[in-house]
């Protein structure tokens, strides 16, 4: 018996010390490590990381945020400003503008964080880290919004009224379509670029599905213009919480550069609740049946805890009477 | 012809023993198949590893109901339908993942053993021998299931590993696209490879089992001392009820109740894992689809293939191909690489004790260096590590034929 | 001593067989028709448009639906042969809207509009143009497919109070 148990202690042994060796220590050494700034925008990485020409440009604009968050903000006002620039883009139904579609606000002030919305509205390239794409920041999709909304108070004043009317109740779908889907497609949740994927019927005599065409089509069409504007299809994420580690994703939604530099993904500023959110509807689609393990599992170790007592005593009745 | 009871009752007893001898089937396969009672909990692998191949062909069927081999589809009706859509569809593709992981853990335990024991000579070499044959074909079996769920791992493994058939400077492209059905991995190569992996694999590896029981049962199992047991001296006492003094027990239900209590452990290790710990065994990697146009930056293959993998990899193309060839086939040779004429443990057999050490760290070393990026002093450490399981090899009929006899 | 290591073998058997079921119980689960197909059992049909006395086909589940307006002279008919039960009213129209698969082994009946009536090549069957079966070997009528009726739209799949009124009067058995 004691010998047995050495001859385990040995097998064990040799068994984790493999597991460590091909698992931690291997894709510790294979994946760069990346701090997160525990969403906090104030531009800290962005200057660090951001070329010599560039660092002077940077730590001024930060530090402009930095002012324009310390303003108080009206709401009233801000709503103005709001109703008469922001949203005849960001409305229902809107077209692709230089790329991409712009993304609906309605949930914005409960999904993005404060600093990051000033910063936009400032400058919208610096603000989500891609101006090394932009000779002149103001050819960005949204570059607009620098001349239409230019004064300090006027940017304090719109995110005061989105941060307290644009906010409320969100579901991790809403997160995710808000923030990601406008780029990237998630089909095990039936969501395209475009939003939900219609239902549609096909023709019972030919079993053509025009509808459904038409709808292939126009999705197409806005990956066609993404792909122009971003070099490349952002990758559908369907399952991408399988395919990446959370850790990963999570320091590279804060700042895409800091995991893949040079990549053409936007920044998207979200903040802890946005991020739980859109962590939340990754896990759905890409890890259904973590609910059902979770349930599962105890019974079927139970199981075969009782199996091996039972099989002990079986085994020992057995050899009772050999020695 | 035999002799049949006309009075004997359909399907009574009597009359299936006229026709299928079941009597005498279950004294040869169980109750008097002997084995020593002198062993441990590690013979009972061989058992384990059975349960595990009849799990993996369980959980394979169900996943097969739901499975398209098309490439296409291949990636979402794993990943959609069957994890989200059919019921406990993931609970079979988790089992199915991790016991193909597991399998390869039990093999090499399994093999250690044997070599440790010296399980695999005088009159045991044919027991070695399809064992080895069944190491090859479960590395296939696995190789092909690699590939069905058409993710980036399963297509950048298929380009490599077929890649090795062009044989170096030989540039046998030809072969390489006949076996692919393609110039790249495509339809055809999926199509194959499904084929291969739910028919063709299985019913060889089926066979296989079956012989390597049927070469167990003459040399009969080895013991933990390497002694030589008159096995039916042992037998005639057991069955006298001297069963203190039997050197042997039946293999039922005697020897299958250990092996039983031993698949009880495992399989609480293993429904953990199934469970709480499968990602090991389902690399990220594969969780991208397969896209022919971008290589993810670290391949690798499943940590069951690294050794030989680091074994190809430090050698430039021709010489790392005849490495690697010698690495598949080297342990085949074993019982004939020792010339010792101890059947014993390795403890009792002086050098042989750190050989048996030194291939075991050594591999483990190899399989560490397979995973790391090819840089820097993991290169170095992978390149040491190749030549020192070479310099094993070529001295083990050396220092074996030094070796006192016990 | 061999019954106690009898009843820790058979201990052990039965408590095996346990998680045999259990597991038996998973793999029926895996059998189960998948919920996206359940989810595409809802079909909506618009019979506005639906022309007297010929026969449209629409599909619901895989299976054809068939539906019949009826004329003037059917509906007569179909009151006198107290089969008009069988019929959806829907403003002053009544429609046979019925599963087109003979309920003797599956065929799909042809319908004949000079005679009023379906005939199924198979194995002979035949009905009214209420889908009531008028010559073995059919055991009954065509099954009627639940229905809910919205405006002149009719949701197949769902189950609405005429067609709970059809299945407790025994006009039709559950589809």
């Amino acid at each position: 018996m004691n010998k047995e148990l050495k001859i385990l202690g040995i097998v064990v042994i040799f068994t984790l010390i493999l597991y460590w060796g091909v698992e931690p220590f291997a894709h510790s050494q294979m994946h760069k490590h990346v701090e997160g700034h525990g969403l906090i925008y104030d531009g800290k990485a962005d200057i660090e990381e951001a070329s010599k020409d560039k660092k002077e440009v940077k730590k001024k604009f930060w530090a402009d945020v930095k002012k324009i968050a310390s303003l108080k903000g009206d709401v009233a006002s801000g709503e103005t400003i709001f109703n008469s620039t922001c949203a005849s883009c960001h409305m229902k139904g809107a077209s692709n503008m230089g790329g991409v579609t712009p993304p609906s606000l309605d949930h914005a002030g409960a999904i993005y964080d404060k600093n990051f919305l000033i910063a936009l509205i400032k400058n919208p390239a610096m603000a989500t880290n891609v101006d090394h794409k932009y000779k002149d920041t103001a050819t960005h999709p949204m570059g607009a919004v620098m001349s239409m909304v230019s004064s300090d108070q006027d940017i304090a004043n719109v995110v005061a009224y989105i941060k307290a009317k644009k906010a409320g109740e969100v579901t991790p779908k809403e997160a995710f379509i808000e923030a990601c889907s406008r780029c990237h497609a998630n089909r095990y949740g039936k969501l395209t670029q475009l939003g939900e994927i219609p239902k549609t019927k096909s023709n019972i005599k030919t079993g053509q599905d025009i509808d459904k065409m038409k709808y292939d089509q126009k999705v197409a069409e806005e990956q066609n213009a993404l792909a122009d504007y971003l070099g490349k299809l952002p990758p559908d994420l369907s399952i991408i919480y399988r395919a990446r580690s959370e850790h990963f994703l999570e320091t590279f939604i804060e700042n895409p550069q800091s995991q893949l530099p040079g990549t053409a993904m936007p920044r998207t500023g979200l903040d802890k609740e946005g991020l739980e959110k859109v962590m939340a509807y990754l896990e759905e689609t890409g890890d259904p049946s973590k609910p059902a393990r979770d349930a599962l599992g105890p019974w079927v170790l139970a199981f075969f805890v009782i199996f091996t007592i039972l099989a002990y005593l079986w085994k020992q009745s057995q050899w009772r009477d050999l020695h | 012809m035999a002799h049949f009871d006309e009075n004997a009752k359909p399907f009574s007893h009597q009359w299936l023993n006229d026709r299928l001898a079941i009597d005498t089937l279950k004294r040869v396969l169980s109750t008097e198949y002997w084995i020593p009672k002198n062993i441990n909990f590690l013979w009972a692998m061989g058992m384990v590893l059975a349960a595990t191949f009849g799990i993996l062909l369980i959980s394979g069927i169900f996943l097969l109901m739901y499975y398209q081999p098309n490439t296409k589809l291949a990636f979402d009706s794993v990943n959609y339908t069957i994890m989200t859509e059919v019921g406990y569809g993931w609970l079979w593709r988790h089992i199915h993942g991790v016991g193909a992981s597991v399998v390869f853990l039990i093999i090499y335990i399994h093999m250690f053993t044997g070599i440790y024991y010296g399980s695999y000579k005088r009159g045991r070499e044919l027991i070695w021998l399809s064992g080895m044959l069944l190491f090859v074909l479960f590395s296939a079996e696995a190789f092909s299931g690699y590939m069905l769920p058409w993710g980036q791992m399963s297509y950048w493994a298929g380009m490599v590993i077929t890649n090795l058939f062009s044989g170096g400077s030989l540039h046998a492209d030809g072969l390489v696209e006949w076996i692919r059905g393609d110039y790249v991995p495509g339809q055809a190569f999926l199509g194959r490879f499904f084929m291969l992996h739910v028919l063709l694999m299985p019913l060889v590896i089926i066979g296989a089992i079956v012989f390597h029981f049927g070469t167990l049962r003459l040399p009969h199992v080895n013991n933990q001392d390497g002694e030589e047991i008159d096995f039916e001296e042992s037998a005639r006492l057991y069955k006298e009820g001297k069963k203190a003094e039997s050197k042997v027990i039946p293999f039922n239900p005697v020897f299958l109740s250990k092996d039983v209590f031993v698949m009880g452990i495992y399989f609480i290790f293993f429904f953990y894992l199934v469970f709480y710990h499968f990602e090991f065994a389902m690399d990220p990697v594969n969780f991208d689809p397969a896209n022919g146009l971008k290589t993810p930056t670290h391949i690798y293959p499943e940590w069951y293939f690294l050794w030989s993998y680091e074994i190809l990899r430090p050698f430039p193309t021709d010489p790392g191909l005849i490495a690697f060839g010698f690495a598949q086939v080297i342990f085949f040779l074993l019982p004939f690489l020792d010339r010792s004429p101890n059947v014993a443990p390795a403890s009792r057999r002086g050098a042989f004790k750190v050989w048996f050490w030194l291939l075991l760290i050594d591999m483990i070393v190899l399989t560490f260096m397979g995973k790391l990026p090819p840089q820097g002093i993991w290169s170095t450490i992978g390149l040491v590590a190749a030549l020192l399981f070479f310099a094993l090899w070529i001295a083990l009929p050396i220092i074996t034929k030094l070796e006192k006899k016990l | 001593m061999s019954n106690r290591r009898d009843f820790m073998g058979m201990a052990l058997g039965g408590f095996t067989a346990l998680g045999g079921i259990g597991a038996l119980y998973a793999m029926k689960k895996t059998w189960d028709p998948l919920p996206s197909v359940k989810a595409a059992g809802f079909t909506t049909i618009d019979l506005k448009d639906a022309p007297e006395n010929v026969l449209v086909t629409e599909k619901w589940r895989g299976k054809p639906i068939f539906v019949l307006k009826q004329s003037k002279e059917m509906v007569a008919k179909a009151k006198k042969s107290k089969e008009i039960d069988r019929l959806i009213k829907i403003g002053n129209d009544y429609y046979m809207v019925a599963v087109g698969l003979c309920t003797h082994l599956g065929c799909i009946p042809g319908y004949d509009p000079s005679k009023e009536g379906f005939l199924c090549a198979c194995h002979g069957g035949q009905y009214d143009s209420t889908a009531m079966v008028t010559k073995a070997p059919p055991p009954r009528g065509l099954d009627i497919p639940p229905f809910k009726i919205d405006g002149t739209k009719l949701v197949l799949g769902e189950q609405g109070p005429e067609y709970k009124k059809m299945l407790a009067n025994g006009i039709t058995l559950p589809v």
